[in-house]
């Protein structure tokens, strides 16, 4: 068949075709896009096969690849299944990333002991951590005698504080994932000073036996916070490793796959900042609270967040 | 060779190809999402000033700013099949490496690596890594296996019901017959002159100069592509 005759054969189809790919998302489009898939695939494939000219071939080149972009659209409603993603991919990728999360853990503990108990003994050593005016900020801020009792802040202090903890705790936990993919260094650089602030300024509040204001607030959001910081640091390890040691595959595919591996993970992430966010506007600022009832209720959410954090072997297919 | 062509077999049987995009065009539509990020924050940030800075207003504040920062080309990237309004301008889309439109997980890993590929400014680390390897892929691209091609609209083919047919005098091989047919169906995207001097190249066969010469071989064309 000559190309003349084959065009005519199909105009009218390819015609039908560009006007459905201009509103795919009708169902009358999306039916006709679907049934014809096949048979534009099949006039490409004939055209190349028949050497038809250059510019018949790229165009029905370029609507073939119309009509794929659309067949295999992201569908937001089927993609993310939430409830498997909490039942089994999650802990599953949690329990996958094991190791890197012992050692982002390590990482980030190490330092924070140390410069903790620096800062505990030596009332200067704080001071080659954070500069004066930090010092003095904080200890303002859970100084137990500044704080009139019963006082609480307003509504919405709070929502100007959650979306300050959104902000700064998510960015730094997506830079300490992304840090990853200059051979890990830049998240093993992110959790040391993470930890070493976290331990210095711990061990220094410590010392001035502010105690009862400092542990109360920090215990119930920490759960989720200081996990999802290991977290991210053990996917951004997974990232650096796949770099350095690819294995049997190419540095680039090991690379790819650790990409698609650490998903799961960057959602689960983004889910517990956001819930350490709202724990710690809402919940951890209340001063009226009883302490006991604070360490309780932080107690609880550290069991829990552990024991979901360790539910994830049973998945893993043997 | 340079080439952009990128092939890829698809579950339909064939290969399908499409052109990848260098560091320029993307540079570009980086810019105007720049400006259109700029203009978004600009407007809710005085929208939420009644809200009051301190309070409500300014958390809702931080909170948009995270997700512009973040979150803004991930959710145009999934909505709008991988295009974010600046690189629908430059008719380019962001695709995985099977040329299936990205989804939330890649589009996720390619946007928050993107921290990396700014280091140490302006995205040198990107520009680097897109001119080392022949898919223009950014460090974020390499990780998630995603890259940027140009979905252009194509040009329509010339109408050529004008020419009358003419067989050629001696026999061409399929691939020179294509030629003679493109060489119809695509001159119009040439120069007159251009066209005269390709025409050229065949006057030993042809034995016709000039207008004439572009003119058979177009005749040529209409001969090959079946019109009689």
């Amino acid at each position: 068949m000559k190309q003349h005759e084959f065009e005519a054969l199909h105009q009218a189809l390819w015609q039908q075709i560009d006007t459905a790919l201009e509103k795919p998302a009708h169902v009358d489009n999306a039916e006709l896009l679907a049934e014809h898939y096949l048979s534009l695939c099949q006039h490409l494939a004939v055209a190349k096969e028949r050497m038809y000219d250059g510019a018949l071939v790229e165009r029905l080149n370029n609507r073939a690849l119309g009509l794929y972009r659309e067949l295999y659209r992201y569908r937001a409603d089927t993609r993310l299944n939430l409830y498997a993603f909490f039942r089994r991919d999650f802990p599953l990728a949690i329990y996958r990333h094991r190791f890197y999360i012992l050692v982002a853990f390590v990482v980030m503990i190490l330092p924070g002991l140390v410069s903790g108990t620096w800062t505990y003994f030596d009332e200067d050593a704080i001071y080659s951590v954070l500069d004066g005016s930090e010092v003095r900020h904080m200890e303002r801020i859970y100084d137990p005698e500044s704080r009139k009792i019963g006082r609480e802040r307003e509504a919405d202090t709070d929502i100007f504080m959650f979306g300050f903890y959104i902000k700064n705790n998510i960015s730094v936990a997506f830079r300490c994932f992304a840090g990853g993919l200059l051979l890990g260094i830049g998240t093993l650089l992110v959790l040391f000073f993470n930890g070493m602030f976290m331990g210095s300024i711990a061990g220094h509040l410590t010392r001035l036996d502010f105690v009862d204001t400092f542990y109360p607030f920090v215990i119930g959001h920490g759960s989720f916070e200081l996990t999802a910081i290991v977290f991210s640091g053990a996917a951004g390890l997974r990232l650096g490793y796949a770099i350095i040691n690819p294995g049997q595959s190419s540095r680039l595919d090991s690379l790819r796959q650790a990409g698609r591996e650490v998903v799961p993970m960057l959602y689960g992430i983004v889910l517990m900042l956001t819930i350490a966010a709202f724990l710690e506007a809402f919940w951890s600022s209340s001063s009226s609270l009883p302490i006991a009832l604070k360490y309780s209720v932080g107690a609880i959410l550290w069991s829990l967040v552990l024991w979901y954090s360790c539910s994830g072997r049973r998945h893993e297919s043997r | 060779m340079l080439d952009t062509a990128y092939r890829v077999e698809i579950p339909g049987g064939i290969h399908l190809e499409a052109q990848v995009v260098g560091p320029i065009p993307r540079i570009f539509a980086f810019s105007i999402d720049l400006v259109i990020r700029g203009i978004i924050l600009t407007v809710l940030s005085i929208a939420s000033i009644p809200l009051g800075a301190d309070g409500m207003g300014g958390g809702f504040f931080l909170i948009i700013l995270f997700a512009i920062e973040w979150l803004y080309p991930v959710m145009f990237e999934l909505l709008a099949r991988g295009q974010t309004p600046g690189k629908k301008l430059l008719g380019i889309a962001v695709v995985n490496d099977d040329l299936s439109p990205v989804t939330l997980g890649t589009s996720l890993v390619r946007n928050l690596l993107r921290t990396v590929d700014f280091l140490p400014l302006f995205y040198l680390t990107g520009l680097v890594s897109m001119l080392s390897n022949r898919r223009f892929q950014r460090l974020g691209d390499l990780a998630a296996g995603t890259l940027v091609i140009s979905i252009s609209k194509t040009a329509q083919a010339a109408t050529v019901d004008d020419v009358s047919p003419l067989a050629p005098a001696i026999p061409l091989s399929r691939s020179e017959q294509t030629s003679i047919v493109d060489f119809l169906r695509r001159g119009a995207q040439l120069s007159q002159p251009r066209q005269q001097e390709l025409a050229s190249i065949l006057e030993g066969t042809t034995h016709q100069k000039g207008e004439d010469g572009v003119e058979r071989l177009r005749r040529h064309g209409a001969w090959y592509l079946g019109i009689r």
